[in-house]
């Protein structure tokens, strides 16, 4: 395999992992401050139908993202308000939602299969930047998304861990009730921050369909969702180590694709494999529970607040 | 007045299958609301939804059919939830149950082992081909506490892809014109007919299997194992009971029920191996097994009722109402009695002060963590 | 009257809490309860568990609201929606079960939910205040060190810091000392007198009468949800006075000394090594041996071992390194079920989370160590009509009031539920049982009747490993006292040599035995 084939399959793998970076990171926020959210696949989805409905009615990038935002935040209420308010299992509820969300998308996004999106996200090759070699190309020679992704990881580690409503989401999600009895309001901390996994999850799934293969296909999301969430047990919920995570995966995104065009001889089904199996492997290294103990785990992740005084 | 909510003692069955109930009513109530409000007729659109599984010998057994799969599936799926083992793999073991009993069909079939031979041991390699996909999930979690929320998911995908690979290669119907199929069940490898509708003989392994884990539950030291197990792990732990032993238990019980499933639904529905057996049963069968409290003859009756939503489907679009209203439909009965019903079972509203429990009011209830450990 | 020059308070009435009602369900937890203190006074609420004492600061801390009455803070009456308000109003409580996130330092902990502090965290600067705040009153703690480090009694002073950095002019204290060395606790003591003495009101919520003595200026007595002795100038009441408030009547003497028993060693530990659930060494080469007949008593603060101890005697933890014995056979590393079967009762910490399963009825919990063998066993299946008689049994044997086999578990009270557990490890014909606190949360009753029955079996032949956190328990009832200070057995002084000083001492490291006989 030669160098040219190797960056371009870096280039990929930024692009195919910005696709699961973005809903990881809505994950990190959800996890983080206690609610489990099993929906991300669902929310991906509307984000990638509407998103896509809106690109090709109005042909305005921008609203297109704006209602991608949307639809994964509508769909992320619900399941906000069944688990937070109405106290339901966290994964049933979740898992529903993803349901719900792919069979909807299937139907009302009938008329739309194939066809091309007409305004769609372009690469934009930063002045001065994109010059370097290798990395120019790889790192710099990006869509918008990307580039707002690279500022969203640092901005996200920077809040969660060096500002005051960073440490009460911690605190909400490490210990509800003495984030409770110190003031802080868990339910609503909740409830925004599952809208905002929400919010990115449709942003994920509006980039698939607006940049990665602009198009609208059933199902475009092919279990990225549920990638994105083993990610952010991988990354142990920490935005660094999930955008880590999420370039590896698309490396082997990347290579699978193009390991077929090198006529490797293996029949595309096991490659295609390759990106499930990869996450299988680091989901079990990253969930040893010695690993966890040590560090900031959610540890009231999937339990519903109750709030034990007050009557 | 304050309004609260206080603890219920634990409920007799029927008490929750009618909340359970009076939740899906609450459903449907709310859902024709907005079919009305998007200007078509809600009394039309459920009573097709009604007629398609009730109208005619033919539709009761289209909505028999379509209940056998989730019916199977979710009582695995309960066993497995019971103990707080998250099995979401449901899904990819029944595509792996279809490949265990493809294979030995292919074997038996042509060569005409007679079918009292022939199908049982399809359900067997079904059962196996199943339980040994839940194996690798059930060891990580079982010995390294690995979360087998997403492990069994990605086991998911890696077993459609697997089939797939099978019927666009080494397996495909040579006659079959390069579609993705295996060749055709002969007669010998199909679950009998039983004339209503696409209904077959494969309906009695859901009963049976109902009735053989009722009797395991509450009359076994395992079922009294797992009772245990899935109230209280620290008790369980106190009483020597292998925590270990269990979940792997679980898991494989849970996906033989799947791989069972699985070869049911090829043997008895579509008669062929393709990558489009299944319309995500696995999934669906986990909210069956929810609504149905974990109970088995609570799963068979809620397995009707998704049988009746999926013909239904199908039912509305005869009325002239688009599919994707009749979607909506099944996504707001399913949260409806997903939300209410799951609170209210477990919980009751209670205006001004709360008589009567000695105890004070609130327990934090629901251990479904994340983390696998037990 | 001039106002104190630390908190600018004029002497007087600080709060006044008037006629309060409380309800939980059917419960009383008070009634009619007149409470007052003053400014720059340690104030002691005195009862027994149940007395509704924390009940009552609860309400004054802003967590419930009162069914019925007033509170009024220098004078006004104020109406008190959570513990923000509260806090508003100066008033700070610290809770036995502390309110701090374990993975968090001590900065970020004081930091949360602070109100009027910039959006980003400025941790050097907050732990410059604490440090200040630390010398000041003298509780030591390190500001960049995670919570889940923090000894029991750190944490403690955590909590109070985090208090009084909020401005709590009111600072109320739930049974402070429950968990502290005795050195610790006059530590503690020294602490609340200095807070005190600049102008502050100090309420701390007890039931032991030699701490009460040691520093209050007065103090009100709860009994039964009621008042039973308001604002008492502790210089004026002798501890019979109080005692006799607190309970009704004289205290019983102390239980009558038992002989000594000299059996043969039942349970043998050797050079005992195990880990904690952290993977820290938590017990170190621990050598003791109860003999048949004999209770040890093992004390020591919470966290240097007991619970490893506990677990490892019965099989829920294996041993690091050497070895267990049961009479003359190596039980080294056998599981829960195996121990039960070789005749080892435990009576675990916890109850209904432990040693019963609360939510489901009694049969259940009364099978937990005899469903695997015959007469509830046969084949795979369960006999359930032998099962039902057997439940039965237990119920009458040890005369659970109202209870059935179908009865939920945590409907029954505590010592229902104690009464319950033991009955079904004595079904068991325990060759020796493992008590872990016992008597924790039980009336005054229901301990007796515990205790009573421990001694009996242990009268029987059985050897009984008592780990309790009550020192007077142990006095009254073991044969020998064991220390456990950091995993290690400090010493094992037999009853007539032991003391509390002396015990104490032991229990921070301090003493240095000549000999240790175990």
């Amino acid at each position: 395999m030669n160098g040219e084939l190797l960056i371009s399959i870096c280039v990929a793998a930024i692009a195919s992992g910005t696709s699961i970076l973005l809903p990881a990171l809505g994950e990190i926020l959800a996890e983080r401050s206690g609610v489990l959210n099993l929906g991300v696949e669902g929310m991906m989805l509307m984000g990638a139908l509407f998103g896509y409905i809106a690109d090709v009615e109005t042909g305005n990038l921008g609203l297109a993202l704006a209602v991608a935002i949307l639809a994964g935040a509508l769909l992320a209420l619900i399941h906000a308000f069944v688990t937070i308010t109405l106290r339901a299992n966290q994964i049933v509820s979740g898992l529903a939602i993803s349901l719900f969300g792919g069979g909807f998308t299937a139907f009302i996004g009938k008329p739309f299969v194939g066809s091309v999106a007409p305004a769609q996200l372009e690469r934009i090759p930063l002045p001065g930047l994109a010059g370097i070699p290798v990395l120019g190309q790889v790192l710099f020679t990006q869509d918008p998304i990307v580039y707002g992704s690279f500022v969203l990881v640092p901005l996200m580690a920077y809040f969660i861990y060096r500002t005051r409503p960073g440490l009460s989401l911690r605190a909400v999600g490490e210990s509800p009730a003495t984030a409770d009895a110190m003031g802080l309001s868990v339910i609503s901390r909740r409830y925004l921050y599952t809208l905002a996994g929400g919010a990115l999850a449709g942003v994920g799934g509006a980039y698939l369909s607006l940049f990665y293969t602009p198009t609208w296909i059933d199902g475009m999301t092919a279990g990225r969702g549920w990638i994105a969430v083993g990610l952010v047990v991988f990354g142990v919920w920490d935005p660094w180590r999930a955008m880590a995570g999420a370039y590896l995966f698309g490396f082997v995104d990347g290579f699978q694709l193009r390991a077929q065009a090198l006529g490797s001889g293996i029949p595309q089904f096991f490659l295609n494999m390759l990106p499930y199996i990869f996450t299988i492997v680091v989901v079990a290294i990253a969930s040893g529970e010695r690993v966890q103990k040590r560090l900031g785990v959610p540890t009231a992740l999937g339990q519903p607040y109750w709030r034990e005084e007050r009557t | 007045m304050i309004v609260s909510l206080e603890r219920r003692a634990n409920l007799t069955l029927t008490r929750r299958i009618g909340i359970q109930a009076g939740s899906v009513i609450a459903g449907a109530l709310f859902g024709g609301l907005i079919v009305w409000l998007s200007g078509y007729d809600p009394v039309k659109a459920y009573g097709e939804i009604i007629g398609g599984s009730f109208g005619s010998g033919y539709a009761l057994g289209q909505m028999l059919a379509a209940s056998i799969p989730l019916a199977t599936i979710a009582l695995g799926t309960a066993v497995a939830f019971r103990v707080r083992v998250w099995n979401i793999g449901g899904e990819g073991q029944f595509y792996m149950g279809a490949f265990g009993a493809t294979g030995i069909e292919l074997v038996g079939g042509p060569a005409g082992w007679p079918s009292q031979v022939l199908i049982p041991a399809m359900v067997a390699a079904g059962f196996a081909a199943g339980a040994a996909w839940a194996a690798l999930p059930g060891a990580l979690r079982a010995y390294l506490g690995v979360n087998e929320i997403i492990t069994t998911l990605m086991m998911n995908y890696i077993a459609i892809l697997w089939v797939n690979y099978l019927v666009y290669g080494p397996w495909k119907d040579p006659q079959g014109h390069n579609f993705p199929f295996s060749p055709r069940f002969p007669d010998n490898a199909t679950l009998r007919p039983l004339g209503l509708g696409q209904l077959h003989a494969g309906i009695v392994i859901p009963i049976v299997a109902a009735i053989v884990f009722l009797l395991l539950l509450s009359r076994t030291q395992w079922g009294y194992e797992l009772r245990i197990l899935g109230e209280n792990p620290s008790a369980a732990a106190y009483a020597g009971i292998s925590i270990r032993r269990n979940v792997m238990l679980a898991m494989l019980v849970s996906g033989g029920m799947a791989g069972i499933a699985g070869m049911v639904q090829v043997s008895g529905i579509v008669h062929v191996l393709s990558g489009q057996i299944s319309t995500n049963y696995g999934y669906t069968a986990i909210i069956v097994a929810w609504l149905g409290q974990l109970h088995p003859m609570a799963i068979l009756v809620v397995s009707m009722l998704f049988g009746a939503l999926v013909n239904g489907g199908f039912a509305v679009s005869q009325a002239g109402i688009p599919q994707a209203l009749g979607v909506l439909l099944q996504g707001v009965i399913l949260l409806f009695a997903l939300g209410a019903g799951d609170l209210f079972s477990r919980y009751r509203l209670v205006l001004g002060q709360a008589p009567g429990k000695k105890r004070a009011p609130l327990l934090p209830d629901d251990r479904s963590a994340l983390s696998a450990q037990p | 009257m001039s106002p104190h020059p630390a908190t600018g308070h004029l002497p007087g009435t600080a709060l006044a809490m008037v006629g309060i009602d409380k309800h939980f369900g059917e419960v009383l937890a008070n009634a009619s309860v007149d409470f007052s203190a003053r400014w720059g006074e340690v104030h002691a609420l005195l009862g027994e568990n149940g007395a509704g004492k924390s009940t009552l600061m609860s309400i004054l801390a802003g967590l419930y609201r009162p069914d019925n009455g007033q509170l009024l803070v220098d004078g006004q009456p104020v109406v008190l929606h959570s513990p923000k308000d509260a806090i508003k109003h100066g008033i700070g409580m610290v809770y036995q079960h502390y309110r701090l996130v374990p993975s968090q330092t001590v900065t970020e902990n004081m930091l949360l939910g602070l109100p009027g502090a910039p959006l980003r965290l400025d941790t050097r600067r907050a732990a410059r205040d604490i440090e200040e705040l630390s010398e000041r009153y003298q509780l030591r703690v390190d500001p960049y060190r995670p919570v889940w480090q923090l000894s029991v009694g750190e944490q403690q002073r955590v909590e109070i810091l985090k208090a009084l950095h909020r401005g709590a002019r009111i600072l109320i204290l739930d049974e402070p000392t429950a968990v502290l060395t005795p050195q610790e606790a006059d530590a503690l003591m020294r602490t609340i007198r200095h807070i005190a003495s600049e102008g502050r009101t100090v309420i701390f919520i007890s039931h032991k009468l030699e701490e009460v003595r040691s520093v209050a200026d007065r103090v009100t007595v709860l009994r039964a949800g009621r008042l039973v002795g308001s604002g008492l100038d502790m210089a004026e009441m002798s501890a019979r006075d109080l005692a006799r408030l607190m309970v009704g009547t004289d205290l019983p003497g102390r239980i009558r000394p038992r002989p000594r028993a000299s059996g043969a060693p039942r349970l043998t530990l050797r050079r005992l090594c195990a880990l904690d659930d952290r993977g820290l060494q938590a017990l170190r080469s621990v050598d003791l041996t109860i003999h048949a007949g004999e209770i040890v008593g093992v004390a020591g603060v919470a966290g240097n071992g007991q619970r490893e101890l506990a677990q490892v005697l019965t099989g829920m933890r294996k041993p690091a390194s050497g070895q267990v014995f049961l009479d003359d056979i190596d039980v080294t590393g056998a599981g829960a079920r195996q121990m039960a079967l070789a005749g080892v009762a435990h009576i675990p910490e916890d109850r209904l989370g432990e040693g019963l399963v609360g939510n489901l009825p009694l049969l259940d919990s009364a099978l937990m160590k005899s469903y695997y063998q015959p007469p509830i066993s046969s084949g795979p299946f369960l006999n359930l009509k032998s099962a039902v008689q057997f439940t039965r049994g237990l119920i009458a044997r040890f005369n659970v009031a109202g209870a059935t086999p179908r009865t939920i578990a945590r409907l029954l009270s505590g010592g229902q539920l104690q009464r319950f557990l033991l009955a079904r490890e004595m079904s068991m014909q325990p060759r020796a049982i493992v008590a872990v606190h016992p008597t924790r949360g039980l009336d005054v009753a229901a301990t007796h009747t515990v205790q009573e029955w421990l001694m009996s079996c242990s009268g029987e032949g059985c050897a009984l490993l008592l780990i309790s956190e009550d020192l007077d328990e142990l006095l009254q009832l073991s044969d020998r006292v064991a220390v456990l200070y950091e995993g290690s057995i400090v010493a094992a002084v037999d009853r007539e040599e032991a003391d509390r000083e002396r015990i104490g001492l032991m229990m921070i490291g301090s003493y240095q035995p000549d000999q240790v006989a175990v």
